[in-house]
This record gives structure tokens, sequence and C-alpha cells, in this order.
């Protein structure tokens, strides 16, 4: 419960934080959008190729637009070293890596919100037919992104190169996750129901958080105390 | 009695290169030990492994109690308010009333007209003020403060000698590296040189020291 509630104090304080300057947002929701109008201008979808394509590149552009969310994770703290004030406290480093993958967590499903409804406007598609269905896979979908993300986003938060190493340290390594999300939402969107036969993804989305979530948590300290 | 700190045969490299050697340093309740030395002899290597910023190569070290940090950062929001920054910390140290503690540490720092303004809108010396006021304010046993004197205005460095000499006086522990010997002689009653990674001198405060900071490079340091 302690580091739960220590965690909630780094969640609250990102958000603040954030929905005061909305640096992040402001650049995640209007990447996302962009993308989505310049990917229905280029293709300019039928509404078969929807069904077809529209699960893929909707989770392209979230994974995309995420890059930006979980590259500002750890890097908010840099500013007068301000995660060494964190870590000197005594909230563990779970609590401080849990407190981080909340907020950005929380952001992402922000971005994915705002664009869902610009998906329907310009590519079609039932994505909304099976509302529930959606929300387990997106939850799931994002918090395998967040994990991945936030991990990296720490690992990299003292590397020069850090915007662009965490793209391409979190991707390969998002693999399983990233091919759930595409065939479930590929089904979504072409207006069924996740069915027995789609179950097997989403277990694998399951698997994932729960492997990864565990591997994160436990490697909180020796991530962030180097 | 247990020590407030406990350092032993604490090793650090960087690469190849050993910022720490065979440290040993032991702090009891009511101690204030000036960690002195050259740029680069190793103090704020030392000091955050202390604080459990930095894992040693090889040996241990124990803290008796919570810790208070202030490191060459100040370790505040930008973007949020003195207010905010120490209900943030207040809640994450467990501080029984985070708000009623916020605002006694602003109005103790001088900050209090200022409480609601964002951090990024503070001068150097109100940034400092807030940030020792986020190293204090749950009351901690074993303060580890890296440079703390540097860029303070007068009235900055009264407030911190105040907050230290309080703190000894309640029988806490202050570590602190320090280049200005002046005020680091008036608080400590102990004092260690550090030297290219090993400890060259360690102990009580004498009077010579008081007298002529100087001293102390002069009879244990290199030439």
């Amino acid at each position: 419960m302690k580091t739960l509630r220590q965690a909630l104090v780094i969640t609250r304080k990102d958000l603040r934080a954030e929905l005061r300057t909305k640096e992040t947002l402001n650049a995640a929701v209007s990447f996302s959008i962009s993308v989505l109008l310049l990917f229905s201008f280029a293709l300019d979808p039928t509404p078969d190729q929807t069904m077809e394509i529209g699960g893929g590149v909707l989770w392209m552009i979230f994974l995309f637009a995420g890059t930006l969310v979980f590259n500002r994770s750890f890097a908010r703290e840099l500013p007068n070293d301000c995660l060494d004030a964190l870590i000197a406290s005594p909230a563990s480093s779970a609590a401080i890596f849990l407190g981080k993958c909340f907020a950005g967590f929380s952001m992402m499903l922000i971005v994915e919100v705002l664009s869902l409804p610009v998906f329907g406007l310009f590519f079609g598609g039932r994505i909304m037919d099976h509302p529930f269905h959606l929300i387990i896979t997106l939850l799931l979908s994002t918090w395998s992104v967040t994990i991945m993300g936030t991990t990296f986003s720490a690992l990299t938060v003292n590397l020069r190169l850090r915007e662009l190493m965490l793209p391409v340290l979190v991707y390969p390594m998002l693999l399983p996750a990233m091919l759930a999300a595409f065939k479930l939402l590929t089904t979504l969107v072409g207006g069924q129901p996740i069915g027995d036969e789609d179950m097997q993804w989403l277990r694998v989305l399951f698997g994932f958080n729960l492997i990864f979530t565990s591997l994160a948590l436990a490697l909180a300290d020796s991530i962030l105390v180097n | 009695m247990t020590p407030a700190v406990n350092i032993e045969g604490v090793w650090k490299y960087y690469g190849d290169f050993p910022a720490l050697r065979n440290i040993n340093l032991k702090a009891a309740p009511g101690d204030c030990i000036a960690l002195l030395g050259r740029n680069g002899a190793g103090k704020t290597t030392l000091l955050r492994i202390a604080a459990g910023l930095s894992r040693p190569a090889r040996g241990t070290v124990a803290i008796n109690g919570g810790i208070g940090w202030l490191g060459h950062g100040i370790g505040v929001y930008e973007e949020l308010s003195a207010y905010e920054n120490l209900v943030v910390f207040g809640q994450l140290h467990g501080v029984a009333d985070p708000k009623k503690t916020a605002h006694a540490w602003l109005e103790r720092t001088s900050l209090d007209r200022v409480a609601d303004a964002l951090v990024r809108e503070f001068s150097r010396g109100m940034r400092q003020r807030l940030a020792v006021a986020r190293a204090f304010l749950h009351s901690p046993q074993v303060v580890l403060f890296d440079e703390p004197f540097t860029s303070l205005d007068d009235r900055a460095i009264a407030l911190l000698q105040s907050l230290f000499g309080e703190a000894i006086a309640q029988g806490r522990t202050v570590i602190m590296s320090t280049h200005q010997l002046r005020e680091a002689m008036e608080l400590a009653t102990h004092v260690a040189l550090i030297q290219r990674g090993a400890m060259v001198h360690f102990g009580p405060r004498t009077s010579e020291m008081l007298a002529d900071p100087g001293y102390l490079y002069r009879t244990f340091g290199e030439a």
C-alpha cells in the first residue's frame, strides 16, 4: 500500500506538471491527429481496405505518439536533478517507476481517446461497435507500451541521444505485444467482437504485461541507481 | 551507540579510475562532519553513495534514519509552485501533515509570500532556500549536503547555518562537502579530508583549524 501511495504521489505530480505545460500532450495529440490525416489522404482507403489496415495504422500511430510521451517520462526529472531527490526519499524505486508508468499510461489514454473520433471520421470502420472489447484491448496494449516505454526511458535518461535511442530499443522489444494489438484492433475495426480465435492475442498481451511489469519492478532499483 | 552513518571500506571506480579508495567513516548522532578536498577528490561521489544514489564497487554503507539530501541540483520541480513541491516531498517522506508542514517551512525560509508562484519564476537564492526547506521538511536524522554554501547570499547562509546548528543540537547528523572552509569550520565537530579518492585525515575539528582554515590542507594535505 505504501508503494502504491507513493506511486500515486508521483503520478499526480507528473500529471499536474504536464497539465500546466501541456508540452507532451500537445505534441503527442497533434502528432497523432496529423499522421491520421496524412494516412487518410495518402491511402484514401475504401471500407474494405479500412477493415484490413485500419487496426495496424491506428496502433502504429499510438505507438509513435507513445514514444513522444515516454521520451519525457524520466527526462522530466533531469532539470535540477529531481531524480536524485526522489531516489533519496523513502519512495522505493518500484514506487517511482510505477508512478511514472501511471502518469505515462494516463497521457497515452488521453491521446487515444482524442484520436479515435478522428480515426472514425476519416477512416470510417466500425471500431465503436464493441466498446467493451475496444476498451480492454486499448488498456492492455497501452500498458504494454507503457511498461516498455517507461523502462527504456529510465535506462536512457542519462544518454545524450535518448530521444533517438528510445524507439530503437522499445519497438523490437514490443513486437509480440504489437502483433497482438494489430490483430485485435483489426478485428474491432472490422466491426467484429473479440471471439474465441482472438482470445490467444488477448492472452499474449496479458502475459506480456505480466512478465514485463514483474521484471521492470524487480529491476527498478538496478535501473534507477547507478 | 549505533552510529548514524557507518561507511566501511568503500571503493568506487569510474571505468578503471578509482574515484574512492577504501573510505571508512563513522558519524554519531549530533556529529557534523565537514568533508573537505580539492575539486575531483571524491567528495560528491562519497556523498552520493551515502545517499543511496550510487552503488559502491566494494564496501558497505549503513545509514540509521531518514536522509535529507541536497546535491548540486536543487531537486525541486520548475512547473510546480513552491508549496506544491514541498507537499509532494512531504507526502513521499510520510510527513504527518504535509500541507501544514509545507506552510511552516515556507514561512521559515521566507518564501510564504511566493508560496503559490511557480519555481521557474524564482531567483537563484529563492530556489536555494526552497531546496533547503525540501531537504529539511521531514526532520531527517542524517543530513547530506553537497557544497551547500555555494552561491548563497548572506541571508541564505545564515538560515542554513541556523538549521545545521538546530539539527546538530537535536542529535541529528550532518555531513557536508564544501570549499567554504570558514563556514564549515564554525559548524563542524569533525573534519574529513579527501585527496584523490583516499581519506587522508579524519578527526575532531581542532581550535587550530577554526583559527586558520588553511591549517588542515597545510598539515595533512599535499603541497
